[in-house]
């Protein structure tokens, strides 16, 4: 049983780090076509990702957010859904936040930080189950409902902050009442990144072992692969679906809370930057397992985080690190075809 | 709004009606192109990137060339590019065609926001329309019916394409191999190849619908042209029951619902603006929860893609 374990995660490094060298090469050729010496890149890449405590701890703020919306298509995913929704669970999430928390002004900033989390939580994780709860009591299709639900969340959000929670004091930007300066979080100590990071890190860690090592993990993984057991061995299937849905849109929620709580203190279109897709490929790249989660989540915000030292240096445009981002989503997918093809990761399985 | 008051509530018909025709073209090329793709049995979340690799190609070809024309062309083809990805990776075994549309949606805007950069401050010539409005004199009536050219292609497209569907043989062939694999294997078809081709073609549409946006209507390239009309494709063509004809109708609709915020705000209805706009998605996600059923699929919905079943 370890063994093949041992030898499945294995397998998964193998894999990953081949695909995350053809990446490389294949965006070496690229910057190598707009006349950029491919080694200098890959050193300003490493730079500002993960040379210096400066990058370190950009590359951690980036990824942040990202570990938490991958949440929402990796716990529902193990029961077998493929929910995309993280995006406007984020939104619904942060929104909540701001509806709470500039009624909490008057308590003390731990209590009043712990109510915005739950009110985030909660948003999100009854905006996914609402998905959820359609697919198992409708037949609705949860990726298309989400997909249109991010849309409907943006939507919500966009009219809130227009009018009825608008703060007209703002000129420069439609934003929402900011929440009481005293419920903003600071940083973590010893580290200039906010508190999300250890907000993520413990939720994917939390996850990671209620998944790994309850019963109510093992039924979801048994209900993801296949259905009809999960059916003929009694288990309450509706009920661990709406539960997996919720936790995921509760992770999307939470990182809207952080949004608001650690970066932005109102909400606005700022929420609204594509955290939620690029958390479902984070979700995908970590095979729905969420520690792997983690590390993934470490490197996409890695490259997000040197993107501004490439612009800066060879005068590449932002985009360049979507372009990266964009290449290694596609070829860590395209190498999941490679699993099971090479004997030499089966040979303790038997 | 002086020369709108005289019309009230006129005007805003006429503009939700003019909206619909401008704003409609590039969710009718979308929709037929998720049609093709999702006809043969895959899904292509994708065509959002495509559509602004499009916006951004077809923009570009047509500053460097003076060709609105052949900055369409050059957007389809372009499109036909990304599609083509997609359509390869999803030909290998245990590859989630809804993840890789997404990657290609990040990897496609990125790529066109990084070559696209060098065309956002230079003016391209626009596609030409029929005037069809000008026996009247009221300004609106002209602009609303000016009839961009895109459209009526695309309007006749939506014909030709509902009748090969239904009366060719590549339509015959593309819809067996999006209802059951096993059956078009068995009659010897390459089930990838044609897969592929569906993707590709679709790829190419929905490239010409980005060169709307471009190159017709906002008629300008920069990074926020794009307001997800790709990613709307899947549940647009979930409305229109992979039917082309549908396809058109329902770009009318959604289009329209688009117009309508801003024709309402022509008459002093400012609030609400951003709920008009989502009216899309509510519809069709009411649709949705009012034509599914645990018991069966939707009707219409290709038996081998992953989001009917």
């Amino acid at each position: 049983m370890f063994g093949s374990t041992f030898n499945n995660g294995l397998e998964a490094v193998v894999i990953n780090a081949a695909a995350l060298i053809l990446t490389l090469a294949g965006f070496g050729v690229f910057v190598a076509l707009f006349g950029h010496n491919p080694l200098d890149v890959f050193y300003i890449l490493y730079l500002g990702a993960f040379a210096t405590q400066l990058s370190i701890e950009n590359t951690l703020t980036q990824s942040a957010p990202l570990m938490l919306t991958a949440l929402c298509t990796a716990i529902p995913a193990r029961a077998g859904l493929l929910v995309i929704g993280g995006e406007g669970a984020l939104v619904v999430g942060g929104v909540a936040t701001v509806l709470v928390g500039v009624h909490l002004g008057h308590l003390p900033p731990w209590a009043g930080v712990l109510i915005m989390g739950l009110a985030g939580s909660i948003a999100g994780g009854l905006w996914i189950g609402a998905a959820g709860a359609l697919r198992q009591y409708r037949g609705v299709n949860e990726t298309i409902a989400t997909l249109l639900m991010n849309y409907i969340a943006i939507a919500i959000m966009s009219h809130l902050v227009s009018g009825p929670i608008r703060d007209f004091d703002q000129v420069l930007k439609t934003s929402s009442w900011s929440i009481p300066e005293s419920l903003m979080v600071s940083t973590v100590p010893g580290l200039d990144v906010h508190w999300g990071l250890a907000v993520g890190v413990a939720t994917c860690v939390i996850l990671y072992v209620i998944m790994r090592q309850t019963t109510f993990g093992f039924g979801v993984d048994i209900l993801g692969g296949n259905p009809r057991a999960a059916q003929m061995a009694g288990l309450p299937i509706n009920r661990m679906v709406l539960v997996c849905c919720f936790i995921g849109g509760a992770g999307a929620g939470l990182a809207g809370t952080m949004e608001i709580i650690a970066v932005h203190g109102f909400a606005s279109e700022s929420l609204v930057v594509g955290f939620g897709y690029a958390g479902i490929l984070i979700a995908f790249l970590a095979r729905q397992n969420p520690a792997a989660i983690i590390i993934v989540a470490i490197l996409v915000g890695g490259i997000s985080a040197s993107g501004g030292l490439m612009q800066r240096r060879f005068d590449l445009p932002d985009a360049t690190a979507a372009v990266l981002q964009g290449m290694l989503f596609v070829m860590v997918l395209a190498s999941n075809t490679a699993y099971g093809r090479f004997k030499i990761f089966q040979l303790k399985a038997n | 709004m002086t020369d709108g008051g005289d019309l009230g509530w006129w005007g805003v018909l006429i503009a939700v009606m003019g909206g619909a025709i401008r704003v409609s073209t590039p969710y009718l090329f979308v929709s037929l192109g998720e049609t093709l793709t999702e006809k043969g049995g895959r899904v292509n979340l994708g065509l959002e990137g495509i559509l602004v690799m499009g916006a951004m190609s077809g923009y570009g070809t047509a500053v460097v060339t003076g060709e609105p024309w052949l900055g369409v062309i050059v957007a389809g083809c372009a499109g036909s590019a990304l599609a083509l990805l997609h359509g390869l990776i999803c030909n290998l075994t245990r590859v989630n065609d809804i993840a890789v549309g997404i990657s290609l949606f990040i990897f496609g805007t990125g790529l066109a926001f990084f070559l696209g950069k060098p065309f956002i401050n230079p003016s391209a010539p626009r596609l030409p329309h029929l005037e069809l409005g000008a026996w009247s004199s009221y300004p609106q009536v002209r602009s609303a019916l000016e009839i961009n050219a895109l459209f009526i292609i695309g309007v006749v497209l939506a014909f030709v394409l509902a009748w090969g569907l239904k009366n060719m043989k590549w339509g015959l062939i593309l819809r067996t191999v999006g209802d059951s694999t096993e059956a078009a294997t068995a009659l010897g078809y390459n089930v990838n190849w044609v897969r592929t081709m569906g993707t590709v073609a679709g790829g190419f549409l929905s490239g010409v619908g980005g060169s709307f946006l471009s190159l017709y209507y906002p008629g300008t390239w920069n990074e926020g042209l794009s307001s997800g009309q790709g990613l709307m494709a899947v549940a647009l063509v979930i409305f229109a029951r992979w039917n082309p004809i549908y396809c058109f109708y329902v770009s009318l609709l959604f289009g329209g619902a688009t117009a309508l915020g801003p024709a309402l705000q022509t008459v002093g209805i400012t609030s609400n603006y951003y709920l008009y706009g989502a009216a899309p998605y509510f519809l069709t996600l009411g649709l949705l929860i009012y034509s599914s059923s645990t018991k069966h699929s939707l009707a219409g919905a290709p038996g081998e893609v992953s989001i009917s079943r």
